[in-house]
């Protein structure tokens, strides 16, 4: 027969965010549980909302299949002794098997006869193996965990009310002192304490009492009745994705409803209206056809409409003193000039360890310049570059970004241009936090991503001179998502920059710049470059590139991370051309002998040649290497692949390991200067070729 | 609702009802704090086993939020109501939404939300988990499980429901500025408190002795420090909230840079934490009295004795170590 199981977990309010990640987590142990001991199932829907986390299960078999097996014990002479009684070892055996001595049969086993018991495990029944759960539940990983009352369990919140039905049965079970039953709770206010017949009836018990359990369907709800609104009213809205799956998260039974505020409050900001509504409040925005913002706001409310009007008056009241606290900053903040501001993140700490926030603006302005430099930026770009790099941090002692936070960047391009900087300093200040999230987009301009570069390197690199350097799930400055991000912003512009090997070049031109550092600002260089391959590496896994190719390209002597990216590109474009096998296989013997030459690196000498191939590849080798480019990989690789034939000709007619010491040594020297040009690429040695 | 609450009516009716949910109602504590949570009766009452459920009006200073009397919103001193029940009930969250009835707050007539806010205060070595509450989209109550206070893991946990009174009142009175609130009968919350906001505010951001505070700082630092180590916990603590208050005092005034800042936290949550521990033992020896249940007060006190003398035997050992 086929079975039904409603597993429901009541908690008090779950943070929104969690109520998703928390259901599918629940999903994959209580799935993984049950095949773990072999129950089978049709499917399993979820359902979640902030009170609760629930799944029906459909289709469950009645029980875990019989097992029969044949135990394999000990051998034949060790299980009886000479006079054919049954030893310790048969007897304890046996036992452990939950048999006995006349259960022993004997089978050959390669010629070797031994003990076997034949067991047959009768399968436990569905509920039996369901009682397993409070163990699977109370598993359960968050990112924040806490307990309550006497209890030692450390959960999202204090666990009320559990439901287990198999089908309309109780499959009683206990989470600390909480009893499951068939009681659930429905909506806080508008629903009462019930309780479900059968598992299948779940989602209709609590729609009766005003929950919606299905997560889809209570989203595809709150949007038809904000469409509802909007096409009432012809607003257009912002459709946030994050923000309707946060409200939907903060509801059981959603009512959209619109409110308004004096449209005095329109000359802010864009960005701060957004913030003070969104952010703040959780309200859509709305706008009018052409995109403007409108004095209206749309929310949703965890009930019915009756007193909605109510709901209205006070979400709009509190609303007001946000939006006037906002403009009265707005006002005050452009009393003031972008220097003063500047001068006072001289008392702002960029980190206790390592400077002031205005010390951080100056490194990063000596760090933009050189880079700027090297990418060859005309004059004017230079100068935006610097201005940006000596200012951009200004907004945060403004009283807006002191308030509002997350406006930080956004507020300084607005206030730039109020002040009368150029629209590319402005911008990029914005764009320098750029990107904010590991997949976040990035800067658009160039000043803006040399600055966000730079900005992100004196970063990691005065983090890393502190010795405050991420481990495991420690990071608490984002450092791997700053080297993500520059790793990114390297590759969408295709800079060619030495940038692992810069460290010393910006150490020296800080103390040049007379900017006082407390600490070594070159010390830990190499973790900075191992922290930068290991967010290469993270890229190439995003870009699903083949592992063996991630680990030979980043075993490397490249310090320009472009090239790296490169070169990982071309060995996965020609890794499926004809003749890729042997022409890598030619090259990585030569690595593998030219090894034995390591460190005596000396001049091939042509007058050592005893054999025309010895020539041959010589010449060859010399016109690869004039022409070789150091930027353009795919050309590089195809150069060295092309010395495959005349390295396997030199192979054959050539004993390397020559008893003459000088003949040797010029052979391992050619060697030697082939496996040096293929270092640019990393080390051909990892690739797994077949 | 015929008549609208004043604010002493809103004091009394959250005082007699949780006294009826059974908390002790105490009074304000005399000295300057930021939060009702640093009172005695939170900060020390919810370390160690013994239950605790109080509930008390608390004055709260917090020097940086003065605006001279003039924001409708933002005081240098307000008023918390203050809950703390040790063991957190498991019906807390229908307790407070019973105490919102009690104000004329009925949640199908509003809409009322649990939102995430988890609450720290770094300087005391304190942290907790629970919610900012919603009241048709205005925070009016802080929602916490104690994690952890002094630096010690709470067990048993305890619950702490603060209200934000004026915010509180503001919507029950509908009105928009807290100066306008009617404290009793005929009297406003600007009647009272506009003067005092102006002078405090005044005091802070431009009058307030900075060496004086300094020095007073330090002062207090080593009183406190010796307190403990006389084992005078309430002294101490009183010592430290002084400490706490005088910080406060000169980082309104802009005399603490940011790094100096870290420092002083640091210090004062070295103290709370040695007071936190100093309490424990304290009540310890005492045998926790207010654990009424004979039995478990003496297995508790045997399972905390044991603690205390291994703890005793490790610092024995360390400091031979030393030697």
């Amino acid at each position: 027969m086929a079975n039904s199981y409603l597993l429901e977990v009541g908690v008090e309010e779950m943070p929104a965010h969690v109520v998703t990640p928390s259901i599918k987590q629940l999903h994959e142990r209580v799935a993984k549980y049950l095949k773990e001991q072999r129950i089978t199932f049709d499917s399993i829907r979820e359902y979640a909302t902030p009170r609760r986390m629930a799944l029906l299960i459909e289709g469950l078999s009645d029980k875990q299949p019989d097992i029969d097996e044949s135990v394999k014990g000990p051998a034949k002479k060790i299980a009886q002794d000479q006079d054919g009684n049954w030893t310790k070892a048969a007897i304890g055996f046996t036992r452990g098997q939950g048999a006995t001595v006349d259960d022993i049969e004997f089978k050959d086993v390669k010629g070797t006869e031994y003990v076997f018991v034949e067991k047959h495990i009768a399968g436990k029944s569905v509920a039996e193996v369901l009682q397993g759960l409070p163990k699977v539940i109370t598993s359960m990983n968050f990112p924040t965990l806490m307990k309550w009352g006497y209890n030692n369990l450390q959960f999202i919140r204090p666990i009320r009310w559990l439901v287990s039905l198999l089908n309309d049965e109780v499959v009683p079970f206990s989470i600390l002192d909480v009893h499951a039953g068939r009681q659930t709770q429905g909506h806080r206010f508008l629903g009462h304490p019930v309780e479900i017949a059968s598992a299948e009836s779940y989602e209709q018990t609590l729609h009766d009492d005003f929950v919606i359990a299905d997560q889809a369907q209570r989203k595809q709800l709150i949007k038809e009745q904000i469409n509802k609104i909007i096409n009432e009213h012809d607003w257009q809205i912002d459709w946030d994705a994050d923000l309707l799956e946060e409200v939907n998260n903060l509801v059981e039974w959603p009512t959209a409803f619109a409110g308004s505020f004096d449209k005095k409050y329109l000359a802010l900001p864009d960005a701060v209206l957004i913030t003070s509504m969104k952010d703040n409040q959780r309200f859509f925005c709305v706008r009018d056809h052409d995109g403007k913002l409108l004095p209206h706001f749309i929310s949703v409310r965890n009930g019915n409409t009756k007193f909605i009007e109510n709901v209205i008056k006070g979400n709009e009241r509190v609303l007001v003193p946000r939006l006037e606290d906002a403009q009265f900053f707005y006002e005050e903040d452009q009393k003031l000039s972008i220097d003063q501001y500047v001068e006072r993140l001289k008392k702002v700490s960029f980190h206790d360890k390592i400077s002031s926030m205005y010390d951080k603006m100056a490194r990063t302005a000596v760090i933009a310049q050189i880079l700027g430099k090297k990418l060859n930026l005309n004059d004017e770009e230079l100068a935006d570059l610097d201005r940006a790099a000596h200012i951009y941090k200004f907004d945060l002692t403004t009283q807006m970004v002191g308030e509002f936070a997350e406006l930080q960047g956004i507020m300084g391009e607005i206030y730039a241009k109020l002040f009368g900087e150029k629209a590319s300093v402005a911008a990029a200040i914005r764009e320098h936090y750029m990107p904010i999230s590991a997949e976040g987009d990035l800067p658009s301009t160039k000043i803006g991503t040399v600055l966000a570069i730079a900005d992100k390197l004196d970063s990691i690199i005065s983090f890393f001179a502190t010795g405050m350097i991420p481990s495991g799930s420690n990071d608490p400055y984002a450092l791997r998502r700053q080297a993500y991000g520059i790793v990114r912003m390297m590759a969408e512009q295709g800079w060619h920059l030495p940038l692992l090997d810069m460290q010393s070049e910006f150490a020296d031109a800080i103390q040049k710049a007379g900017i006082e550092t407390k600490f070594d600002y070159q010390k830990n260089a190499g973790q900075v470059r191992e922290f930068f391959m290991d967010r290469l590496k993270q890229f190439f896994n995003a870009e699903k590139m083949r592992h063996d190719i991630v680990d030979a390209v980043t075993d490397t002597n490249q310090y320009d991370i472009v090239n790296i990216l490169a070169a990982a590109k071309s060995i996965n474009e020609q890794k499926d051309d004809d003749g890729f096998k042997d022409d890598i296989e030619a090259l990585t013997r030569v690595l593998r002998i030219a090894k034995k030459g390591q460190g005596q690196d000396s001049n091939i000498n042509s007058q050592l040649f005893q054999n025309p191939s010895e020539e041959k590849l010589f010449n060859a080798v010399n016109n690869v290497a004039d022409d070789f480019s150091q930027e353009d990989m795919d050309k590089d690789l195809r150069s060295l692949r092309s010395l495959s034939s005349v390295i396997t000709e030199y192979f054959d007619e050539n004993m390397i390991m020559d008893k003459d010491e000088q003949i040797k040594n010029n052979r391992l020297a050619q060697l030697q200067e082939i496996a040096n040009m293929t270092k640019e690429l990393g080390n051909l040695d990892l690739l797994i070729v077949k | 609702m015929t008549k609208k609450l004043t604010v002493q009516d809103i004091i009394f009716t959250l005082e007699k009802y949780w006294a009826d949910q059974g908390c002790m109602l105490m009074q304000a504590y005399d000295n300057e704090k930021g939060a009702g949570t640093m009172s005695p009766y939170t900060f020390l009452r919810a370390i160690g086993p013994e239950p605790w459920n109080v509930a008390y009006v608390e004055p709260s200073r917090r020097p940086a939020d003065g605006r001279y009397g003039e924001n409708p919103n933002r005081l240098y001193q307000h008023h918390q109501f203050q809950v703390l029940m040790k063991p957190s009930p498991d019906n807390i969250q229908e307790l407070y939404l019973g105490s919102l009835k009690q104000l004329g707050i009925d949640p199908l007539e509003h809409d009322i939300r649990f939102v995430e806010d988890n609450w720290e205060n770094p300087s005391m070595g304190c942290a907790g988990v629970g919610w900012e509450v919603w009241l048709d989209g205005m925070e009016v109550t802080q929602f916490t499980y104690f994690q952890v206070v002094g630096e010690l893991t709470m067990n048993p946990v305890a619950s702490e429901v603060t209200y934000g009174l004026e915010r509180l009142a503001e919507y029950i009175q509908n009105v928009d500025s807290v100066y306008d609130l009617e404290w009793a009968d005929g009297v406003l919350y600007g009647d009272i408190f506009k003067e005092p906001e102006y002078e405090h505010s005044k005091y802070s951001f431009e009058e307030s002795n900075q060496e004086m505070l300094l020095e007073a700082f330090n002062n207090y630092e080593s009183e406190a420090k010796r307190l403990i180590k006389l084992g005078l916990v309430h002294p101490a603590y009183d010592y430290v909230l002084k400490c706490s208050h005088t910080f406060n005092l000169l980082d309104a005034r802009g005399a603490v840079s940011v790094t100096e800042r870290a420092g002083y936290l640091h210090r004062i949550r070295i103290m709370a934490k040695s007071i936190a521990k100093a309490f424990v033992e304290e009540r310890r020896k005492l045998g926790f009295p207010l654990i009424h249940d004979e039995k478990v007060r003496q297995q508790t006190v045997d399972e905390y004795t044991k603690k205390a003398e291994k703890a005793k035997e490790r610092a024995a050992k360390q400091a031979a170590k030393k030697a």
